[in-house]
Order: structure tokens, then sequence, then C-alpha cells
């Protein structure tokens, strides 16, 4: 049977999706700076992927070129969010996000 | 020599300076001795000036020394600078001419004074502030100057600030004084707007393109800032007030000087007010001739011996203006140096006189001084028979040639100003009878009192207060003044005989100040056209006029024929004075403080009002950021389910 199913790209644009909407809850409902962090990730990389299948369907190279700037951009960003979370935790371990309102209106 | 010009306003700069931090060291009366030798140091610099002057041909006196450029602003230039021309030159001579002796004169008068020296720093300054007055090269050096002298005479007029009525006499100046310079300053902005400069020969080369109008405010812009500092209708009320100073003040600032930069002002600015409507000069010269009458029936019933002057001084400064209306600038500039010559010499005589009395100012309290003060009496009747222009003494010459012009102007004006010349031969012979002749009144202080008191005028009132509480008062003797008052006085009472020589009539070359003024006033003099016979008649009338008000004088005060005639309401000033403070105390004070409700409430309110609707905005705004990550979330999420669903509905549709 599972031979039979052929894999196309609608599924994964499905998955690409799918991991969206696990992100975006897990990013609302979630307070650990971490996990949250992790949730942003998540978002991003089904973005990635979405937009690898598109270029592969349309048959068109910028949707694989934005990827690639996208991984650089993600590592960089990986970069400093951890260095922020680090530091955060280190002084305060059992912070949440709600706990970090300094700078509200 | 002509480069020198800048040394003339430097002298008594450096005399200012100097006694400013050493003044109290050099103490009385070095500091006094410092002071004079500046001011007679400037003098000595503007006849040499005025020789190199006279040196150049006729057409090309007027050299401009640019010190250095002061406000240099994108199309605005203005440059600290200095003209020597023939109308700067002849205000410089008789400002430090006369301000030397007025010092030398202080030295004096202020003898043991505790603010010796600072009277000296404030004289200094005012020397230097008049002569950037006259010698400015443009509007604005002369404001500041103009700005100058203003703060002198509120520092002079409250010298003794102890007194309050000194006080407020410097604050009244001082305020009504800025009530003219406002319009002073208008007249700048005008004319930097439709010239493009500031500077005298710019605006006299560029007056002729001047739209009528335009050259009609700006003249009489001008004239609002001559009406406050040269003290005639409607903002004579400061002067005066400004009696309350020491008489050498009187003299200088408040008779020879300050005052006249009004009428130097106009005739400075002849161009502009030849370019005006026919109906602008008329305009000042009525103003002139008004104030000239006004003061004059004022000075009739004045008792104390200052009050007069300055009353009177109000009345010629009127004569000026006359003479600048009917565009006889020769003849107001030469009877502003006449007026100059005998104006100070009278005040520097009350003052030799109320240092003799022992501080007594009070007409009522002196009489038969001639044989205490033989110096100072003889040449206070000199210039009571310049003033009350009897010939061949300097008033007679100056004021008959106002009257010539007046005359072929319109004969309502001269009429007027021949009442004006017969009062103020009239008052003056009232005074010089009352302090040098007739009985001995300071000897029997209780009659006087009595007298003092029945009289409403409240400085008298005062007085006669201050006596009771001083009793038993000892008689005081009166003296005449030491040689350092004196000098001056003899020295003024010299110019007072000989100044109407400056300008005769009988031929043209005797115009010598005619001529010398001709290329300062590019052809705007007035020309009379009366017949020689009419000119003699004119003269004539005038010398009965004035001598009518002395025969007056003799027969009231000096053989009591008639009883004296001193209505309340002159005596009072026709309540000017007190219609200005009722109506400024009530209505006025009711309207302005409406303006500052106004301002209160609907000004600052619309400004507080749009702080506080701002600031109640972002108070309701600022719940939208609690600062919890995570509703700044779901905000986004919610935002593009929002826009995809916009998005996507459209396209379907």
């Amino acid at each position: 049977m599972l031979a039979v199913a052929e894999v196309t790209p609608a599924w994964y644009l499905v998955l690409g999706s799918l991991i969206f909407t696990v992100g975006a809850v897990g990013l609302l409902v979630r307070r650990n700076p971490l996990v949250m962090f992790m949730c942003v990730e998540l978002m991003l990389n089904a973005v990635t992927l979405t937009f690898v299948t598109f270029s592969r369907m349309l048959n068109d190279v910028h949707g694989t070129t934005v990827v690639v700037f996208v991984l650089v951009v993600a590592a960089a960003e990986v970069v400093v969010g951890l260095g922020i979370i680090v530091a955060l935790l280190r002084k305060q371990p059992t912070a949440t996000a709600d706990d970090l309102t300094v700078l509200k209106g | 020599m002509l480069d020198l010009v800048w040394l003339i306003p430097a002298l008594p700069l450096a005399g200012f300076l100097l006694l400013l931090v050493a003044g109290r060291r050099l103490g009385e009366p070095g500091a006094g001795w410092v002071a004079t030798l500046a001011a007679a140091g400037s003098f000595l610099a503007t006849v040499v000036v005025f020789a190199g002057l006279l040196g150049e041909g006729e057409h090309s006196r007027s050299h401009v020394v640019s010190l250095f450029e002061w406000i240099p602003a994108g199309g605005f230039h203005v440059d600290m600078a200095f003209v020597a021309d023939p109308l700067s030159i002849t205000m410089a001579l008789f400002v430090t001419g006369i301000g030397s002796l007025i010092h030398l004169y202080s030295i004096g008068y202020m003898h043991g004074d505790a603010s010796f020296s600072k009277f000296f720093v404030y004289l200094n300054l005012f020397v230097f502030s008049m002569l950037m007055l006259v010698l400015g090269d443009n509007l604005l050096v002369t404001f500041l100057g103009w700005e100058g002298v203003g703060a002198c005479s509120y520092f002079l007029i409250s010298f003794w600030f102890g007194k309050d009525e000194n006080a407020s006499a410097g604050k009244k100046a001082f305020v009504t004084n800025r009530i003219g310079d406002w319009g002073f300053m208008l007249a700048m902005f005008l004319a930097f707007a439709t010239v493009g400069s500031l500077s005298y020969s710019t605006l006299a080369e560029e007056a002729g393109n001047l739209a009528p109008v335009t050259a009609t405010a700006i003249a009489l812009l001008l004239f609002v800032g001559a009406t406050g500092k040269s003290a005639q209708l409607p903002l004579f009320v400061w002067l005066p007030d400004a009696m309350a100073g020491p008489t050498p003040v009187s003299a200088l600032i408040h008779a020879a000087t300050m005052v006249t930069s009004g009428v130097f002002l106009m005739t400075r600015v002849n161009p502009i007010l030849a370019q005006a409507y026919d109906w602008a000069p008329d305009v000042i010269a009525w103003v002139g001739v008004i104030t000239a009458l006004f003061a004059a029936t004022i000075a009739v019933a004045q008792n104390d011996i200052k009050k007069v002057l300055a009353y009177s001084t109000v009345s010629q400064l009127g004569y000026m203006f006359l003479a600048v209306g009917t565009g006889a600038y020769v003849a107001a500039i030469f009877h502003m140096v006449t007026h100059a010559f005998f104006k100070a010499l009278l005040f520097l005589g009350s003052g030799s006189v109320i240092h003799g009395m022992g501080d007594e100012q009070d007409m009522r309290r002196m009489g038969n001084l001639r044989t205490y003060m033989p110096i100072t009496a003889g040449t206070f009747i000199v210039g009571w028979l310049a003033i009350a222009g009897v010939p061949p003494f300097a008033g007679f010459w100056s004021k008959d040639e106002i009257l010539l012009y007046a005359f072929d102007a319109s004969p309502v004006l001269w009429a007027l100003g021949l009442v004006t010349a017969l009062l103020t031969a009239f008052y003056m012979s009232r005074q010089v009878f009352l302090v040098f002749f007739g009985e001995e009144r300071f000897r029997q202080p209780a009659a006087v009192e009595a007298a003092a008191a029945a009289d409403a005028d409240a400085a008298a009132e005062a007085e006669a207060a201050d006596a009771t509480t001083d009793a038993p008062e000892p008689v005081h003797e009166p003296h005449e003044s030491p040689w350092l008052m004196t000098v001056p006085l003899v020295v003024l009472a010299g110019l007072a005989v000989v100044g109407g020589a400056l300008n005769l009539p009988f031929t043209p070359d005797l115009h010598f100040l005619g001529h010398w003024l001709e290329p300062v006033l590019y052809g705007n003099e007035a020309h009379v056209d009366v017949e020689t016979g009419t000119k003699v008649l004119l003269a004539v009338i005038a010398t009965a006029a004035g001598l009518a008000g002395i025969a007056a004088a003799v027969a009231v005060y000096l053989q009591k024929r008639a009883k004296a005639v001193e209505p309340e309401v002159l005596a009072n000033g026709w309540y000017y004075d007190a219609t200005i403070t009722a109506f400024m105390g009530g209505p006025g004070r009711a309207a302005f403080q409406a303006l500052a409700d106004f301002d209160k409430g609907v000004i600052d309110g619309a400004v507080n009002g749009v702080a506080t609707l701002v600031r109640t905005g972002g108070r309701g705004l600022r719940t939208l950021q609690p600062g919890y990550v995570r509703s700044y979330a779901l905000g986004i999420a919610v935002g593009v389910v929002v826009l995809l669903a916009y998005f996507l509905t459209r396209v379907s549709f």
C-alpha cells in the first residue's frame, strides 16, 4: 500500500504546513524561552521546505537560492538568540517568557 | 584727521571702563576729574575732526569709518560704523562741549555724595552712548546709542533710589520710552524690508524710490520713537518726573542732549520725510506746536524750580518739531544748539540755587537770591533773556527763524508758536522774579509752610510735612556756589549771548549753520518766500510778544499789581498724568487683565490641551504593549490570518 502511494510535491507542502502549525501553536502556548525559540526555528524550517518544494514544482532555481540565504540568516539568528537566552537563564534560571516584561508600555 | 572719528566715543568709553574698575579707589574728586578729562578729550577729538571736515570740499563732507562688520547675516549687513558729516559733528560738538562743562560742574554739585564715583561712571557712559547715537552711520548703531542713553537716563533719574518717588520716576521714564522705541524698531524693520539697508547714505539714495505710503510709515514710526525720547505729546509725561535726578543730569540729559535726539533723528532721515505724503510733516509740525503750547501753559503754574524748566524743555522741543515739520531743518538744529546753551545754563543755575539753598526746590521759599548769589543770578538772567527771545541773545535768532518758517507754512502754526513765545517769556520771568528778586521768603518757614500746606500739590505737601518733622528748622543762609560750578555757568552764559551768531539772518553769507548743514539736507530744506519787510515785522511781533510776557510777569510778580493767576488745573498739568493714571488703573488694568486671562485660558489652554490629549491617548495606547511576548506573537498570528483572509476573499471575487 505504501508502495502504491506516490510521494507527490503536495505531500511536502502538507508536511511544511503541519510543521509550521506545530511551531506557531508551540510559540503561542509554551512559556519556556528555549522551547519558544525552537518553535520559531520549526516555523522557519517549514517555510524553507515549502520554498524548496515550490522551487521543484515550478522548476525555478530562485526558491532554492532563497533557502540558502535563509539558512545563513537562521544560523546567525540562532547564535544571537541562544546567546540572549543563555545569558537570561543564567541570571534567572526559572525565567519564563512572561517574566520578560521590562519593555512594557 | 577724519579717521579719528572713532576716538570721539572711545574716550568716554575708556573713562567709563576706568571708573567702573577703579572709580571707588579714585574717590572724590579724582573720579570726577577722570570723567571730566575723558569728556574734554572727546571734545578735543571732535574739534580735530571738525577741522578736518572743514578742510574738505563742501560736498565731500561725509566720511564713514567702519570699525568692523557687526552683523553679517545673509542679505542683512550692518557695520559698526561712524560717520563724520556736518550734522553728526555739529551734534558731537555740543554734546561733548556742554557735556564737559556739566562734568566739571558735577564735581562741585555732587560734592559729599556717597555715590560720587558712581555718578561719573553713569555720566561717562551716557556721553559715550549719546555719541554712538549721533555718530552712528546706520539706524542700528543709532538705536544702540538710543537705548544706551535711555538706560543711562534711567540710572541717573533713579540715582538717589533710596527715595521711592525717584525710583518710580526712573521706571516711568524707562517704560514710556519703550513705547517710543517700539516705533523706532518697527521703522527699522520696515526700512530694511523695503530698502534692504539701514545705512543713512543708502537710505538717502534709495528714499526717492520708496512708495510714498512706505516712506510715510517709516517717517511716522520714527516720529513715534522721537515723541518718546524727545518728550512730545502724548508721551511727554516722563520728562517732568525725570527731574527727580541730580540737577546736572537734568541739564545734560533731560535738557541739552538726549531729549533732542528725536529732532536729530528726524533731521537725519529728511530724505524719507521728503518722500512721504504731504500730511506727514504736518502731523509732526502740529504735534510739535501743540506740545509747545500745552507744556508752556503748565509751566506757568509750577512751583518747583526744576519743574518749570522741565515743562519749558518740553515746550522748546515742541518748537524744534514745529521746525522739522515745516521743513526748517536748519532752524531745528539751530534752536537745538542755542537751546542746549541756555537750557543747560538755566538748569545748572537752578542747580546752583538748590545747592546754595540747601536742597530747597520750592520757589515760594526763595526770593532776593541775587544779593547772595551774584554770579548764579547774573548768568541765570542771561539764560532767561535768551529763552524769552530778547534780542540779541541766542534764543531770539533761532526762535525767530522757526516762527518765520511756521508763518510760511500756516499762519495758525505761527500764531500758536507766538502765544507759546509769550507764555515762555512770562513763566521764565516769573521764575526769575520768584527766585532772585522780591522779598526773602526763606527766612519765614512757618508762613510758607502754611501756604504749602494749603496747596494741594502733593510734592509741596510732602516737603511741608518734612519741614514740620524737622522743626524747629534752622534758617538756611544762601551762599554762592564754588568756582567749579560757576565757571561752567559763565561759559554757558557767554555762549547763550553769542550763540545766535551761528546763523544770523541778515545776509546769506551769515547763514553759517545753514551752509554747513546743506550737504546732509539733500535740498529738502524748505524755502520761504517772504519779503524782507514781512520778516522784520514778524521779528518785531515776536520780540513784542516776548517783552509783553516779561512785562506781564513784572506787573504780577514784581510790582504785585495783579493777583497771580495759577489755576489748579495748570499746576496739575491739565490732569494729563492723573487721567492716564486713572485710565490705566481702571479700564486699562481691566483690559490688560482680560488679555492676561485670554492668554492663560485660550492660548495656554490650547497648548496645554494638546499636551493633555496626547498624554491621554498615549495612556490608552500603552495597554496594547503589555510586554508578554506570546501576546505579540498572537497579534502577529491574528494579523496574518486577517490579511490572508482579506487577500483570499479578494482573489476569489
